[in-house]
């Protein structure tokens, strides 16, 4: 057993609003620069959809993520020979167009236009050529609140083994958001494709970064990315993507996109984890069995043996503690409710989805849908939203984790409900999903009021605890655009190299003695 | 001392330091401008074909230029390769990479100077780099013919001259008489030759240094700790 500490996210589907708020705060933070203006660290797309960029989970289009081959694990668009092989160009890089040309429009020109008859307009223009745009064809979130034809929606991986025309009729139509970021995955595919090992997973927190000095733009892991979550920086021809708000993370704030979520949808926390599982839980044979595999290499951080393992790998005390009040921890592994992005990519995400219920009050009202025991809550398998599509989305097609999540969190509603509305508890519901009531309100608490506290649990990351030189990383807390590691780091340097490391008593000095004045 | 003397003798020694000094500065302080610069994300059609004709042919005619100049001329004649052999290889080899470089090439330089994307997104040395390397290409090419000509008469005269003037220079022992008797045309494409060199560390070009071999070596996953070790 070797213990590491993940830093992971759950996002709460059912309360997800789709104001892209989390989108705007991480751009202004994060891409609000040339060359990534195309890039959304964070985005919010409206499902069912082909998303952002086109069709990105259909992976015989893109080969992303991981496959078996012979029963082996191996990168889906082919290991290292292959990648050397196809360095000079590599056939599963995305064109810009398959995001969006990025544009901005000329609003001068309707102040600075002469006299006419017709209104002035400000057209488009690229962002990449300055030149005039006829027409905006695609754009981020284009499809927005399901605009656009069926068929073209239709295209969704998420649909492949469904019936999915019945879904065109107006009454059948169904909705939910799904928002993105990096995955910060516990087998990432991004890391294993980088020919140059400039992408790399913090040992720390799991965070996984580009380096951006270290990065030569061989573009491999932009296809090799199941998420299409590792962007290329085509002013600066490098590799960028979601840094998980790591500044913000070490100093125990939540990432920006959390703090920003008007909806209180995102959690962030600390998930201890057995790293000498990863491949055999990568590896597992059926694809629908890879949920229950990632499940598994969670450990419980109040188990004894656990502790004690963990602080012999290095997590400190505070982490341990953090782990234990994680909401991560409550919502994937105590109630199970809490589910990964595409498990069969097989990159082990971290960021996971509590799956939507569907309101359809009007329908319950007029008696239309078959409802729990208390004649107010409707089933699981009759809602809007296709258990199955969900299912696609999250468990490799097995439904029947889905139902089970969808029915404990509709056994919470059912169950709070009968307390504020009927005044008597009714446990009959938590009985039925195998809730116990502590359970049922412990979910409540984190589900429906959500608080600030609840929802982040971020211990800082005790740099100075870890680190031998502490005060060599000062001031690289923050994000730098490049030559970071400048003048004498490379064994090899034409120049001098650093002096020796910072000089500093490593025995705390003393606390001054009282005085009397 | 005249022109050739200076272009051959000195000039050599002033583009090897740049290359190697200029290199080894870049790499130790801009980290960060050290990359291929691809722009396949802008512009996708035809690069897989072009991309690859142009690496495939370049760097074979970069291995073929080495094979041919610097191994020493006894190994050749160790291996049973007669001087002539030899120089028919040379032209037949020089002939296939030199035009595979030459389509890709163009391919490349097309887009870059007429793809509005591309060119929009190029800097100067971008489309400057390239150009000199296809007009290098092109005189490179327009030896073959000389050449063909020298091996029907069964005369590897200018092969070897080239090749002892190459090794007199890695050697310390710069002799730029052995170019006396050498065609212009071998004469302009080794200056524009050696000045691809003297412009390497200040174009895209250096991301050849760290072709990513050791990536054929690694484990798949890479973890950093903040730790040192």
């Amino acid at each position: 057993m070797k213990i590491r500490a993940q830093f992971a996210l759950v996002f709460n589907l059912d309360k997800c609003i789709g104001c892209h708020t989390c989108s705007v705060t991480c751009k202004n933070v994060w891409t609000n620069r040339k060359g990534v203006e195309y890039v959304w660290f964070n985005n919010v797309e409206s499902k069912p959809g082909i998303g952002y960029p086109k069709e990105w989970e259909n992976q015989e289009k893109w080969q992303g993520g991981w496959t078996k081959i012979n029963g082996k694990l191996e990168l889906k668009a082919g290991g290292r020979l292959k990648k050397i092989i196809q360095i000079f160009a590599n056939p599963n890089m995305p064109q810009i167009d398959d995001y969006y040309e990025p544009f901005t429009y000329d609003h001068a020109r309707l102040q600075n236009a002469p006299l006419s008859e017709a209104a002035p307009t400000a057209r488009p223009i690229s962002l990449i050529t300055g030149e005039k745009m006829d027409k905006i064809t695609w754009g981020p979130n284009w499809e927005d609140d399901l605009a656009g034809e069926f068929h073209k929606r239709a295209k969704d991986q998420n649909f492949s083994n469904m019936e999915k025309e019945m879904y065109k009729e107006f009454q059948n139509t169904f909705h939910l958001y799904l928002p993105r970021i990096c995955n910060h995955c516990i087998n990432p595919a991004c890391v294993a494709s980088c020919p140059s090992g400039a992408m790399y997973k913090r040992e720390e927190d799991g965070i996984v970064l580009a380096d951006q000095d270290r990065c030569r733009g061989w573009r491999m892991c932009i296809s090799g990315c199941p998420y299409k979550k590792v962007f290329f920086n085509w002013e600066s021809s490098k590799a960028e993507k979601c840094i998980g708000c790591y500044p913000r993370v070490e100093s125990g704030l939540p990432t920006i996109c959390s703090e920003s979520c008007v909806g209180r949808i995102r959690y962030n926390g600390i998930i201890l984890y057995d790293a000498d599982k990863v491949l055999d839980a990568a590896s597992t044979e059926n694809d629908q069995d890879l949920y229950k595999a990632h499940l598994d290499m969670f450990v419980d951080p109040f188990d004894p043996k656990v502790i004690a393992q963990a602080k012999a790998d290095g997590i400190p005390q505070s982490w341990i503690e953090a782990a234990q009040k994680s909401p991560i921890y409550k919502m994937a592994v105590d109630w199970k409710i809490a589910f990964p992005l595409h498990p069969e990519f097989r990159t082990l995400p971290m960021v996971w989805y509590v799956p939507p219920l569907s309101p359809v009050q009007s329908q319950i009202d007029q008696k239309k849908l078959p409802t729990e025991s208390d004649g107010c809550i409707p089933k699981a398998e009759a809602m809007r939203l296709p258990v199955k599509y969900l299912a696609n989305l999250m468990t490799a097609g097995k439904e029947e984790y889905i139902v089970s999540a969808l029915n404990r969190l509709i056994a919470m509603r059912s169950y709070m409900r009968s307390i504020h509305v009927e005044g008597t508890p009714d446990t009959r519901p938590l009985v039925a999903a195998g809730l116990t009531e502590a359970q049922a309100k412990d979910m409540y608490r984190y589900l429906a009021i959500a608080n600030y506290e609840d929802r982040f649990v971020i211990p800082t990351s005790q740099q100075e605890m870890q680190i031998e030189d502490y005060h060599g990383f000062q001031g690289q807390n923050g994000f730098t655009f490049g030559n970071d590691s400048s003048a004498g780091i490379s064994a090899n340097s034409l120049f001098p190299e650093r002096r020796k490391e910072t000089i500093e008593p490593r025995e705390l000095a003393p606390f001054a003695a009282p005085r009397d004045y | 001392m005249n022109l050739s003397k200076i272009v051959f003798s000195i000039y050599p020694y002033i583009v090897l330091t740049v290359f190697i000094v200029g290199s080894w500065i870049r790499y130790d302080n801009e980290q960060y401008t050290w990359k291929t610069d691809s722009s396949m994300l802008l512009s996708k059609s035809n690069m897989v074909f072009a991309s690859n004709f142009f690496h495939i042919g370049i760097l074979s005619i970069f291995g073929g230029h080495f094979a041919g100049l610097v191994l020493p001329h006894a190994l050749w004649l160790a291996f049973g390769v007669s001087d002539i052999q030899h120089q028919w290889l040379a032209i037949s080899a020089g002939s296939v990479f030199g035009l595979m470089c030459l389509i890709g090439g163009s391919v490349l330089w097309l887009r870059r100077m007429f793809n509005p994307r591309i060119r929009a997104a190029s800097r100067y040395m971008d489309i400057f780099i390239l150009s000199w390397l296809m007009v290098t290409l092109l005189l490179g090419l327009s030896t073959i013919p000389v050449s063909v000509g020298h091996a029907n008469h069964a005369d590897p005269g200018a092969m070897l001259a080239l090749s002892g003037w190459v090794q007199s220079i890695l050697t310390l022992n710069p002799k730029p008489e052995l170019l006396d008797n050498v065609d212009t045309v071998f004469k302009v494409h080794m200056v524009f030759g050696m000045t691809v060199f003297l412009l390497f560390p200040f174009s895209r070009l250096v991301h050849i240094w760290t072709a990513p071999f050791n990536y054929l070596g690694r484990s798949y996953q890479v973890v950093r700790a903040k730790r040192r070790a």
